[in-house]
Formats: structure tokens, C-alpha cells, sequence
């Protein structure tokens, strides 16, 4: 099996797909000539010609309207929005248009348009460069969220996108999207949509068990969390949450059962993040086998900083230090 | 105007040429072939006396639904409904010009459009009143209907944001090496919107085999023309983005039908998009809770009652021996009592199933919108023993 970093599995994905099916095309900013500011669609203009590698006009709104246009004909289009931070300008057209073609019409119409966006902050990249705006999405009936963490994952989690009769807004981590290696099947790979991973698991509970779910950059900070926590002696499972919306609900709340405690860790700001939908469908579900309040470790509500990033990003000592309140330890 | 060979995905700058003078007269004078008063000053276009009386069917069947839905809405009958009355040679027009395969991008007042394209009249009015043979449920306001096999996309109300659709609708088409054209409306007010300069660059960039149709009824609720642009035309605009534009009295449906037909056979052939004002005039309110009387002369409104497409048409239809004036009158009661009848018989349909409010919001379902029905039905339950 080849080992591949995020960008490659986006690439290896796109490529796999653009050759399965002759419907998918993929535009955007810079995606064909140049491949991407990231490098993600190298190589498939070459490939698949100028007509389904396509780069645009600087117009978001565009981009999207006119793929929602294509989708409407019967093509699959992958919109490229060059950093979550630019979507803003299609905003209209991802809620209004794309997330309620098909309920507006009763199903006349449909528009299976996948937007692919890197998302997240860590990359010296200031305000403009490292939002992660995957709340405002989750909250419009319509769409898919997805948001993978390793290579694996986003080439199947994508795969599954582009090949479902939904709109989805597939948000990549583009920290980690040189970082993250592993190890990706090769040719047609399909991860399902909705389904979450639980990455270490918890032995049972006890005083000291906690269940931490992330997705996207943070489940690795979140890993660095569980290796120190571990060591600490705190029995800890983390969950990768992978699809936003529709999320694992099942998979959450037999983890929250088994363990008792959760702490949600997101990049977004704390206030009507999706920790907080999170903690209130589980205490609707578990509350009885709550030990303590669901805790969240999230970026701050004040925008996304510049020099002081890592201060605004959650890290290894503020998941390990809710570890600590959560089990009173 | 001689466009550039830019082909997708190419970007190499090659030049456009600057445009004429013709372009600028195109797209600042106004084109135009019956006068105020019904006679041709122009040559007409080659159209038969079966489709000359189809297309005043198709703009008297618009107005006569609009004074029905008007008055129903005031009856509290139909909720939200904006009416096209003065605007119905533009709609009939486009309609007219397309293929059957073609598609009709709407924006807010051409629903007559789906009509004139063969969506069968119950559905339509199921729409109007969102009723249960409605096949979208009921879940839009009256005016925003449609279907896949009319190929009139349901629309929505977020002003402009159908130009992006229109001009993707068209470029998927030229990709798939299908002939296939699509026209899209817009009103003056959409002309200030981001998604009016994306539609229009994106297709002209692309070679989109689109047209866009610009209702120029003056006003934006209360914004008049010259608070929406300080242009000089809404054409004109077409012009910096390379795309061919046309100026046209909006109330004169041969001088539409000309220049909207000219525009798809040139889509047609590989030739691109094309942008046409239509210099029309929205007769009565915005919408239910307008008042014109707040900020429009009544002058002005009364010298444009005296512009009234139909009118026009119908004066020319008689003195061309195409329809007399006796047989307009005919055609009036016939359909008149065609909507009568069928406002009857639907109106006595009840509403949308109560289980529909949850089907269509994906292809997959979730379980959240699974879990929130089951508890809706619940309570309904509940409701409903007790």
C-alpha cells in the first residue's frame, strides 16, 4: 500500500475518480496550470485536458453558482475555494442555492456539488489564511460536513463525496497536509460518509477515563494529548469524528457511556461551536452516565491571530489541563 | 464585436478587440419593431400566425393568472406572489425562442415561462397554492415553479444568484458537446449583485451558450434605475465583459423575440453568451407589502399603461388579420374561464402531507432529521387522540 501524505491522497483521490467517471470536473483559482497553491490537482490538467481541470475567475460566488449550474446538467463538480477563509463570497450560494436545490424542487433538481476547502490555522497564515468555518455549515439543512484528519481518510472520505447524490463541504487540514503520512490504498477507495473512527480506545471506566473528540488538525493535537495523558495514567479514548454532518452519534455516546467524561476539542470559536450541538445532543442521550460537565477546549472568540497563533490554537497542555478538571484529578 | 478564442483552461492573454461604435448604439439605443401604437417600423420576424397566436395566449394566460393570484392574495387565498404584469413580452418571448431541451433559468416574475414550455397548468397552479399535487411539497412561495421535464429551474428568491446557475447550465453543456442553451433572467435591481458579474464573466470567459435576459422595469421595490447604476444602460454593462449586449423596448415582443432568438442561434453555433436589457416597466407593486403611491409618479405609471405589451401586440395582431380584435376578446373568456375552472378544482385539493416537510432535504437521509420527524410525529399523535 503506498504512503502518502494529505495532498497526495486529495491528488490520488481527484485522478481516481476523474477517470472513473467522465462527469466529474474540477474548477477553481489556480487549480489547473499551476495545480493549486497546495499542489493538490498537479498533474490533472495534463490528464484530463483544460475542460475538466478548469482554473476560473477570482470570484468565489462563482465558482460555486456555476458548479451548483453544472451539477444542475448532470455533472459532479469539485469546487476548489482556494482557503476556507474565501468562502464567505459563496455563502449565498452554498446555503440559499446548493444545500436546498433539492427540497425546493421535491427532487426535480439536484445539485451534487463537493467543495473542497483547506481549513485550520497553524501555518503563519494570520486571519485571512486559517479560519475554520465548519459550524456554519453543519448548521444548513442540505449539506454534508466532512473534515478528515490523515491521508487515508481524505481520499475515501472524498471519494464517497463526489460518488453520493449530496452536496457536501469537504474541509481539509491543511496544517497537517504535508505532515500527516500514511499509508492509502491504492486505485478506487471509498471511506462512508457519517461514520466515525475511534483512534485509542479507552480500557472501561474509571476515575481517570475520559473520551476527547476532535477531527481535522486537532485529533492530532489530540493524539499528543492521549500519549502524554496516558503516561500520566489517564485512561483515554479519542474519537475522530470525521464526518461533522450527519455525525456518529452512536459511536459518541458508546464511547461517552463506556468512559463518563468528554471534552470536545475544536479549532472554531468556543460559542456556537459545534462543542457546543455536540454537548447537547450527548446530555440528551447520556446524562445519567455523565461523572462530570462536558468541557470544551476550542479557540477563543476573538478572531484568528497572527504572531500569537499557537497561543490561540488549542494544544497538548490545555487538552491535558481539561483532562485534569474533567476527572478531578 | 470580436471576441477572443479563449478556450477553458487557457491563459494566455490574448486581446479583445475594442468595441464599436456599433456595439455602444447596440447597447445604449433601443431596439425596437412595433411602436407605441402597434405599427411595424421594422421588419418582422419570420414567425407563423400559430405561433404569433400562441405567444399572445401565452402573455394574455400570464396576465389574466396574475389578476387572479392578485386577488386572491388580497383574499388571503395565496400567500406570497409577485406579479409580471407589463413585463409578459420578455418572458413570452424568451420562451418562445428555445428549444425544448433548452433550459429557462428564472428569476423572480416568469413563471408564465414554465407554462408557455409545457408544464401542465394543475401543476402550476398546485404550486401557486401549494397544495398536495404540488410535486415540491408546497415548500416554495406561489411564483416559483418548475419542473426537470419543462426544463424550468425552480428558482429562489436570493436576488441574482441564478446567473451563476444559468452560465454552468450552459458551459456543462458545451463541455458535454451537447447544443443544449440556456437563458437567464434578471431583473435591474440584480445588476448591482456580485453573482450578475460573475454570471456574466464567468460565461463570457468560458464561451457559455447562454443568454441573459435583463427585465428593466425601472424600479427595485422603491430604488429607482438611476439609484441602482450610474451606467448608461444596463446593457452597456455586457459590453466591459466582452459579452455582445442589446438595448430593447421590453413591451414589444416581436423586437424581444428578434433579438433573444438572434442571441440563442448564435449560442447555438459556439458563439457565446449574450446580454439583453429589456426596457420594460413593472406596472403594479413589488410584492404585498409595497406601496408605489409612496414613491412613484402616477404620471409615470399612467404613460407606461399606455406602453402595455399587450396592448401593443394585440393592436398589431388585428391589423395584420391575425387575430381580430373580436377573437381577442374570445381568447380572453376562453382562458379566463380555464383558470376559473381550474382555481376551482384545485383550490378544493387540501394541503401538502404533513410527512413531506421532512423528505427531499438530502438523497441520503440523516438520522438527525429522522430523529426530529419521529418526535414530530409523536406530538402530532398526541395532538390528534386527544
Amino acid at each position: 500500500m503506498p504512503e502518502m501524505n494529505i495532498i497526495q491522497a486529495v491528488n490520488d483521490c481527484l485522478r481516481v475518480e476523474m477517470r472513473r467517471d467522465s462527469r466529474v470536473v474540477v474548477l477553481g483559482e489556480d487549480v489547473g496550470r499551476f495545480g493549486g497553491v497546495f499542489r493538490a490537482t498537479v498533474g490533472l490538467q495534463e490528464e484530463f485536458g483544460p475542460d475538466r481541470c478548469i482554473d476560473t475567475p477570482l470570484a468565489e460566488n462563482g465558482i460555486v453558482g456555476c458548479a451548483i449550474g453544472m451539477a444542475l446538467y448532470g455533472l459532479r463538480p469539485v469546487a476548489e475555494i482556494q482557503f476556507a477563509d474565501y468562502v464567505y463570497p459563496a455563502y449565498d450560494q452554498i446555503v440559499n442555492e446548493l444545500a436546498k436545490m433539492r427540497y425546493r424542487s421535491g427532487g426535480e433538481y439536484q445539485a451534487p456539488v463537493v467543495i473542497r476547502m483547506p481549513a485550520g490555522g497553524g501555518i503563519k497564515g494570520g486571519h485571512y489564511h486559517s479560519q475554520s468555518p465548519e459550524t456554519i455549515f453543519i448548521h444548513t439543512p442540505g449539506l454534508k460536513v466532512v473534515y478528515p484528519s490523515n491521508p487515508a481518510d481524505t481520499k475515501g472520505l472524498l471519494a464517497a463525496a463526489i460518488r453520493g447524490d449530496d452536496p457536501v463541504i469537504f474541509m481539509e487540514p491543511k496544517r497537517h497536509y504535508r505532515t500527516a503520512r500514511g499509508e492509502v490504498p491504492a486505485g478506487e477507495y471509498v471511506v462512508p460518509i457519517g461514520k466515525a473512527a475511534v483512534l485509542h480506545e479507552a480500557a472501561g471506566r474509571s476515575a481517570r477515563s475520559v473520551t476527547i473528540l476532535a477531527w481535522g488538525a486537532m485529533v492530532h493535537t489530540a493524539l499528543d494529548a492521549v500519549e502524554k495523558g496516558t503516561g500520566q495514567g489517564y485512561d483515554i479514548e479519542l474519537i475522530d469524528l470525521r464526518t461533522l454532518l450527519p455525525f456518529d452519534i452512536e459511536t459518541i455516546v458508546a464511547s461517552v457511556k463506556k468512559t463518563g467524561r468528554v471534552i470536545v476539542v475544536h479549532e472554531a470559536p468556543r460559542t456556537c461551536g459545534f462543542g457546543a450541538e455536540l454537548a447537547a445532543s450527548i446530555q440528551e442521550r447520556a446524562l445519567l452516565h455523565l461523572e462530570a460537565p462536558i468541557l470544551r477546549v476550542t479557540g477563543f472568540d476573538t478572531p484568528f491571530p497572527y504572531a500569537l497563533e499557537m497561543e490561540y490554537l488549542p494544544n497538548r497542555e490545555r487538552i491535558l489541563d481539561a483532562i485534569e478538571r474533567v476527572t478531578n484529578g | 464585436m470580436a471576441t477572443s478564442k479563449v478556450r477553458s483552461g487557457q491563459s494566455q492573454a490574448e486581446s479583445v478587440e475594442a468595441f464599436s461604435d456599433l456595439d455602444e448604439a447596440c447597447a445604449t439605443g433601443l431596439r425596437q419593431i412595433l411602436d407605441e401604437n402597434g405599427l411595424a417600423l421594422a421588419a418582422v420576424p419570420t414567425l407563423s400566425a400559430e405561433e404569433l397566436v400562441r405567444m399572445y395566449e401565452g402573455m394574455l394566460r400570464g396576465r389574466l393568472l396574475d389578476e387572479h393570484m392578485l386577488t386572491m392574495q388580497g383574499q388571503g387565498r395565496v400567500g406570497l406572489y409577485l406579479d409580471a404584469r407589463g413585463q409578459e413580452a420578455g418572458v413570452i418571448a424568451a420562451a418562445h425562442a428555445l428549444a425544448p431541451d433548452d433550459y429557462f433559468v428564472p428569476a423572480l416574475r416568469e413563471a408564465s415561462a414554465a407554462l408557455y414550455r409545457g408544464l401542465p397548468f394543475r401543476t402550476f397552479l398546485a404550486q401557486m397554492l401549494g397544495n398536495a399535487n404540488d410535486p415540491a411539497h408546497g415548500r416554495q412561495a406561489p411564483g416559483q415553479v418548475g419542473s426537470r421535464a419543462s426544463r424550468h429551474v425552480i428558482g429562489s428568491a436570493s436576488v441574482a444568484s441564478q446567473m451563476p446557475h444559468a452560465t454552468g447550465l450552459a458551459w456543462a453543456a458545451r463541455m458535454r458537446g451537447e447544443h443544449t442553451v440556456v437563458v437567464g433572467f434578471v431583473g435591474d435591481g440584480g445588476t448591482s449583485e456580485d453573482d450578475f458579474q460573475s454570471g456574466l464573466n464567468f460565461a463570457a470567459v468560458f464561451k457559455a451558450p447562454v443568454v441573459f435576459v435583463c427585465q428593466n422595469n425601472q424600479w427595485a421595490i422603491s430604488t429607482p434605475l438611476s439609484h441602482q447604476t450610474a451606467a448608461r444602460s444596463i446593457a452597456i454593462k455586457g459590453l466591459a465583459f466582452g459579452v455582445p449586449s442589446f438595448r430593447v423596448d421590453g413591451n414589444d415582443v416581436l423586437a424581444l423575440y428578434a433579438v433573444i432568438k438572434d442571441a440563442v442561434d448564435r449560442a447555438r453555433s459556439g458563439r457565446g453568451p449574450s446580454f439583453i436589457e429589456a426596457v420594460t416597466y413593472r406596472l403594479g407593486a413589488h410584492g404585498p407589502s409595497d406601496d408605489p403611491s409612496r414613491y412613484r409618479d402616477p404620471a409615470e405609471a399612467a404613460a407606461w399603461q399606455r406602453k402595455d405589451p399587450l396592448i401593443r401586440f394585440g393592436i398589431w395582431l388585428h391589423a395584420e388579420k391575425i387575430l381580430t380584435a373580436d377573437a381577442q376578446a374570445a381568447t380572453r373568456q376562453r382562458i379566463d374561464d380555464e383558470i376559473r375552472a381550474a382555481i376551482a378544482s384545485e383550490e378544493a385539493v387540501g394541503p401538502p402531507p404533513t410527512s413531506s416537510l421532512f423528505d427531499d432535504v438530502l438523497a441520503e437521509p440523516s438520522w438527525l432529521i429522522g430523529e426530529q420527524q419521529a418526535e414530530y410525529l409523536r406530538v402530532r399523535k398526541r395532538q390528534s387522540s386527544q
